[in-house]
């Protein structure tokens, strides 16, 4: 039974979009959305297996991620943060595949993915300490954007696209290999798909099997490289079928459809079934970073028609039209977040930046005297020269 | 101790390794039911199964990948690339994950992966079974690399790389896999990274080399000895880090270095070993610092024997240091 059939909820509502593409058992077929959020009827909570707590627990991440993406946006302007790439638009996909997840779990994100940080449990405050490079930084201001963490089980992402999928991919076998029940979700764009990595990670793991789920953020841009121009394939989801794997597309935008497709993937995976493709199709509300203008190459018009399907919205609405929040708990929620953001933003205004010395850390376990050297350098530098600090 | 060859030192270490530590696996190209193509590997499946020993897809990016993910998550992964001449297909994964996962995490992740190739020319392989690619790994903050000669050197380094907690390039002279045989020590042996092996003593040039060259500076030496020239031979064995210590004490003892490799001249490995003397020796010398290398061309098939740096070529140097 393929990933869209075990969601027998949906399956009503997934016809908002049909594509034509290869199915996994050979002929050709029905490419299924998987939609939850979609249809003029919504399934009840009870329905779809999801507890009020769980869907507030999303829907606040959901929140907290588009609250605390606006602020680092403005330290970005105010210079306090180097350079970001923010989740405008595309929080369901980060909170959706996270909560699906367990924390032995381990991820390995891209470099747009506050709502996996954040549903993943990073407090605001480190969060922000890493993006401004604080002295209590826990990756040391040794790059931008990114965070990671090894009591999160997040894996700080590479800037070169693709190249964490066979990373993710050999993660997973060592953990096929002791015997561990853990599984490894690997987050990448839709640019991503056009790298080697993708497809020799892809190819790599439908050899051996290990425990691991690839999604596709298919946010359509890769800065200004709209999808039509990255590939010929009319869906993402169908290079799985390429390597003997299955591929499922779901509504990005809906938080419930990917919560319950990733689930519906992991919990297969984790009992040993071979690796999933999971597209989800979304849009960059935003810029790709903060060093890019998307009026260059995308209309007002095309943004605005997706800003109609905004995931947080959509959320909202179906919270509030199944009774599980009232108008006035989002809009305590919403202040109470405010307030948490802005609190910690204020905070992370006064501390200073790390030691400069920290240059030298973490290149090896025990430097060679060239690094050693160097260092020396620097310290009889500092003593004789400005060092601009953070 | 036991005669080994080079490829059967490096497979004896791998065996020793894997008994010991079961978080030690190989994974690479025809490595499994086959052995490896220069059989380094062989036995290994028979004894340690397809779980420890991994046939991959014909896929490097994927091979070294997968390795850095699996070292991540605990294992002392060994890659290896068949030929350095398609370790390039693996570079991304190389440069900007093997040598940069410890920095981009602060040290929360690490990669104690060891990348097994063969290395240099003098089999007739040609442009894509030859080359020398090592100073651009050299060039990688994050990265070791080594480059033993002997085959005992070539089973104490492999250990200590393994052992290591830094990412190891680990070059395997092609050419010595099946023609160098010596004693080699049973059991536990291991080379510390980062030092020199003074080869041949002597005063008057100081051939500074690493790699199946050490071999025709051997000959170049024994030759200039003829001459009533002596020469010093200094194997490097480890590039990251090298070992000033042994370098600097023999230009000092000679004045005249030669530097030696097969890489192309041209930023190759040898001009790091002469600024460095030119930095922190220049008044010790008392000739021009040498280099012979191969030419900055691709690796010619036909004229390899010219190309390298051979025996004749390493003499005509130690002359000309010496005013001949």
């Amino acid at each position: 039974m393929g990933l869209a059939e075990s969601l027998p909820f949906v399956r009503t509502r997934v016809r908002r979009k049909l594509i034509i593409c290869n199915r996994i058992d050979g002929h050709w077929g029905w490419y299924e959305f998987i939609a939850v959020l979609g249809g003029k009827v919504l399934p009840d909570p009870e329905k779809i297996g999801v507890s009020s707590d769980d869907l507030l627990k999303m829907y606040k991440a959901m929140v907290l991620t588009r609250v605390l993406d606006r602020y680092i946006l403005r330290l970005q302007r105010m210079g306090k943060v180097a350079l970001y790439a923010e989740s405008l638009g595309e929080e369901a996909v980060e909170v959706g595949v996270t909560q699906a997840l367990q924390p032995r779990d381990v991820v390995f994100p891209t470099y747009r993915e506050l709502g996996i940080y954040l549903t993943r449990g990073v407090p605001v405050a480190e969060i922000l300490d890493r993006m401004t490079c604080t002295v209590d930084d826990p990756l040391k201001g040794h790059e931008f954007a990114i965070f990671g963490d090894k009591r999160f089980n997040i894996v700080p992402a590479p800037t070169p696209v693709s190249t964490q999928i066979p990373l993710a991919v050999g993660y997973a076998m060592a953990a096929k290999l002791k015997g561990e029940k853990m599984v490894v979700l690997t987050i990448f764009g839709d640019g991503a798909t056009s790298k080697g990595d993708f497809h020799e990670g892809l190819n790599f793991a439908s050899v051996h099997k290990p425990p691991v789920v690839f999604v596709c953020r298919n946010n359509q841009y890769a800065i200004s490289t709209h999808i039509s121009k990255q590939t010929g394939s009319s869906t993402i989801a169908q290079k799985a079928v390429a390597y003997g794997l299955e591929g499922v597309r779901v509504d990005g935008n809906d938080v419930l459809a990917v919560y319950l497709t990733t689930k519906a993937a992991v919990d297969r995976i984790r009992e040993g079934a071979p690796p999933v493709l999971i597209e989800a199709l979304t849009y960059r509300m935003g810029a790709h970073t903060t060093s890019d203008d998307p009026k260059r190459y995308r209309t007002e018009d095309e943004t605005q028609s997706w800003a109609k399907l905004d995931p947080v919205s959509r959320m909202r609405d179906y919270l509030i039209s199944k009774g599980v929040m009232d108008e006035e708990a989002d809009s305590v929620l919403r202040s109470e977040v405010e307030r948490e953001v802005a609190a910690e933003v204020e905070k992370v205004l006064q501390k200073s930046g790390p030691d400069p010395l920290v240059i030298f850390e973490d290149v090896y376990s025990d430097p060679p005297w060239t690094v050693l050297e160097q260092m020396e350098e620097l310290k009889r530098m500092i003593g004789i020269q400005r060092v601009v600090r953070r | 101790m036991t005669v080994m060859t080079f490829a059967k030192a490096i497979n004896d270490a791998l065996r020793y390794e894997m008994r010991r530590d079961e978080r030690v696996v190989v994974l690479g190209e025809d490595i499994g039911v086959n052995g490896g193509v220069f059989r380094c590997t062989e036995h290994l499946l028979a004894e340690f199964g397809p779980s420890r020993v991994i046939d991959t897809p014909l896929s490097e990016s994927a091979i070294i990948g997968v390795a850095i993910g699996m070292a991540m998550n605990g294992l002392r992964p060994i890659a290896e690339i068949q030929f350095s001449d398609f370790i390039y297909g693996g570079f991304e994964q190389l440069v900007s994950n093997l040598a940069k996962v410890r920095y981009r995490s602060a040290s929360h992740y690490f990669a104690p992966v060891v990348v097994r190739t063969p290395v240099g020319g003098g089999v007739r392989g040609g442009m894509y079974h030859s080359q020398s690619p090592e100073a651009y790994f050299a060039h990688t903050a994050g990265l070791k690399v080594i480059i033993p000669s002997t085959p005992s050197d070539a089973k104490g380094l492999l250990l200590s790389s393994i052992r290591n907690d830094d990412p190891v390039i680990f070059f395997e002279p092609k050419r010595l896999y099946h023609s160098m045989k010596e004693d080699v020590p049973e059991g536990e042996h291991t080379v510390p990274l980062g030092k020199a092996r003074l080869v041949r003593e002597g005063d008057d040039v100081s051939v500074i080399t690493y790699g199946a060259t050490v071999y025709d500076s051997l000959e170049a030496a024994e030759r200039a000895a003829q001459e009533g020239v002596s020469v010093e031979v200094l194997d490097l064995r480890s590039l990251v880090p090298y070992d000033w210590d042994a370098i600097s004490k023999s230009v000092k003892k000679t004045g005249r270095p030669v530097i030696v490799h097969e890489a192309p001249r041209t930023a190759g490995f040898g001009a790091e070993i002469a600024a460095t003397i030119a930095e922190r020796e220049i008044y010790s010398l008392e000739a021009p610092i040498i280099r012979v290398t191969g030419y900055d061309t691709p690796y010619p098939l036909v004229h390899e024997r010219l190309y390298l740096p051979n025996p004749d070529r390493i003499l005509e140097a130690v002359r000309r240091s010496i005013g001949q």
